[in-house]
């Protein structure tokens, strides 16, 4: 694989995917050279909140033996002074690396990427695209049932949900067949409908999980946000339809697994945690082993 | 009125936009930016018969010669219309237009939420699509009421 910067997982071809993953399950199990990024710098700025992306990243480059440098909070850093992205970006490039870019606005990486000659990875663009949680949630899905003759379940917010728009163009990648749930006001937005159809998509849309649910071998569920809807009660309602509870699975594929980028709030009932289809916290984890297969892909070329 | 009178008839500088589309003549001029407001002559034939297109609409405007870059909006909108640059009361210079694969600060993008939007140096990119046109930015596709989000002049 070679990439000057991560964006979307459109241009991610299925040998660059497997390429990462095969790089992270290698990882996993023998760990890496730490002397070989001993120079190397991380530049983390997430102009959102973030936990898990942040923390990962900030994980997976010590892991690596290097070390990373956190703009912090938007509120302490020179965004409030009215600094442009492109500013901020064009001096942070000075000082690291490869950067990490999470912000509020679509296209905001592909934008940065036209102000940087280090390597930008797309954590997060609004409602665009989340490549790096596509990567850690197929190496779940490889890791638990493989790719082949593979079924996957995308549910919830499909309209907002960049995890979904990113994982949709993947499954596309490796023919998995994809079925869409969600209420009617949350489908996925044309601009992804188009692609997934112009890539010859083998895709369905549903707005009733007992539909598809015998069939599936992934079900991934997604947070419906309270600020999607125009009044508390519709909320609750549609809400209510996409919660995902020990009964609810009891017509599923025994194999069948759960997965959910988190956080959750409480569209996975805590008793389905305990099931043998719970693997939202084992794909968490394998957020630090991707990302740091990633970054070796991506920096291979500024350290050799 | 025949399609021959029209395209002879004559103006003096400026330029002749044919072929547009019936009933799309004032999305042209809207794109032109043209309202009559800045004195410029303008004359317009709307739905004259036409061997090609049927009903077509015919822009002439004295005074103003297109750039390219108007010449690629309006072929968004009219694929198949022709543009005749008069200097002299003679044609100087005729073609088609082409669509661009591209379009570059001619389109803004209606996604509130677009990087584009925000006060960046960035200038709004957009892909042409068959029937449409992509923001390269957020993805956004627009397919309707292209020209209300034209801000070219």
């Amino acid at each position: 694989m070679h990439r000057e910067h991560v964006l979307s997982t459109k241009e991610l071809s299925r040998d660059d995917i497997e390429t990462v993953l095969d790089r992270a399950a290698d990882i996993a199990h023998s760990g890496t050279d730490r002397s070989r990024y001993a120079d190397t710098i991380l530049a983390l700025l997430f102009f959102e909140p973030s936990t898990r992306t942040k923390m990962s990243f900030d994980t997976a480059m010590k892991r690596l033996g290097g070390t990373t440098i956190d703009m912090g909070s938007v509120e302490s850093s020179s965004v409030t002074k009215g600094e442009s992205l492109a500013d901020t970006i064009r001096v942070i490039e000075g000082y690291a690396d490869a950067i990490v870019l999470r912000h509020p606005s679509e296209g905001a990486a592909k934008m940065a990427s036209e102000f940087a000659d280090v390597p930008i990875i797309n954590a997060g663009d609004g409602a665009g695209q989340h490549p790096t949680q596509t990567l850690l949630d197929l190496h779940t899905i490889r890791e638990n049932v493989g790719f082949d003759d593979l079924s996957v379940g995308i549910m919830g917010d499909l309209k907002y949900g960049r995890t979904v728009h990113s994982l949709a163009h993947a499954l596309t990648k490796i023919d998995a067949r994809q079925h869409f749930i969600s209420p009617e006001s949350l489908r996925l937005p044309r601009s992804v409908r188009f692609d997934l159809h112009e890539d010859g998509a083998n895709v369905r849309e549903h707005t009733d999980l007992d539909d598809v649910l015998s069939t599936l071998d992934v079900l991934y569920v997604t947070r419906i946000q309270r600020e999607r809807f125009p009044d508390e009660n519709e909320y609750r309602e549609v809400a209510g339809q996409y919660r995902i509870t020990e009964d609810a699975l009891e017509d599923a594929n025994d194999d069948l697994i759960v997965m959910h980028p988190l956080p959750r709030v409480d569209e996975i009932a805590p008793g389905v945690d305990t099931t043998t289809h719970a693997r939202y916290f084992e794909q968490a984890h394998n957020g630090v082993p991707v990302r740091m297969a990633l970054l070796d892909l991506l920096l291979q070329g500024e350290t050799q | 009125m025949t399609d021959q009178e029209l395209r002879v008839s004559k103006i003096e500088s400026g330029t002749v936009i044919d072929h547009v589309p019936g009933g799309h003549a004032l999305k042209v001029l809207a794109i032109l930016d043209i309202d009559g407001s800045d004195g410029e002559t303008v004359s317009i034939g709307m739905n004259v018969p036409s061997d090609k297109l049927g009903r077509k609409d015919v822009v002439k405007v004295e005074g103003h010669e297109l750039s390219q870059n108007e010449v690629d909006v309006i072929s968004l909108i009219a694929s198949d219309a022709s543009i005749n640059i008069i200097r002299d009361f003679d044609v100087v210079e005729k073609s088609r237009v082409d669509r661009p694969s591209t379009v570059t600060d001619v389109i803004a993008c209606p996604n509130r939420n677009c990087i584009t939007t925000e006060d960046e140096p960035v200038q709004s990119k957009f892909d042409v699509l068959e029937n449409g046109v992509r923001c390269v930015y957020c993805n956004t596709i627009i397919r309707e009421d292209l020209t209300d989000h034209i801000h070219t002049a």
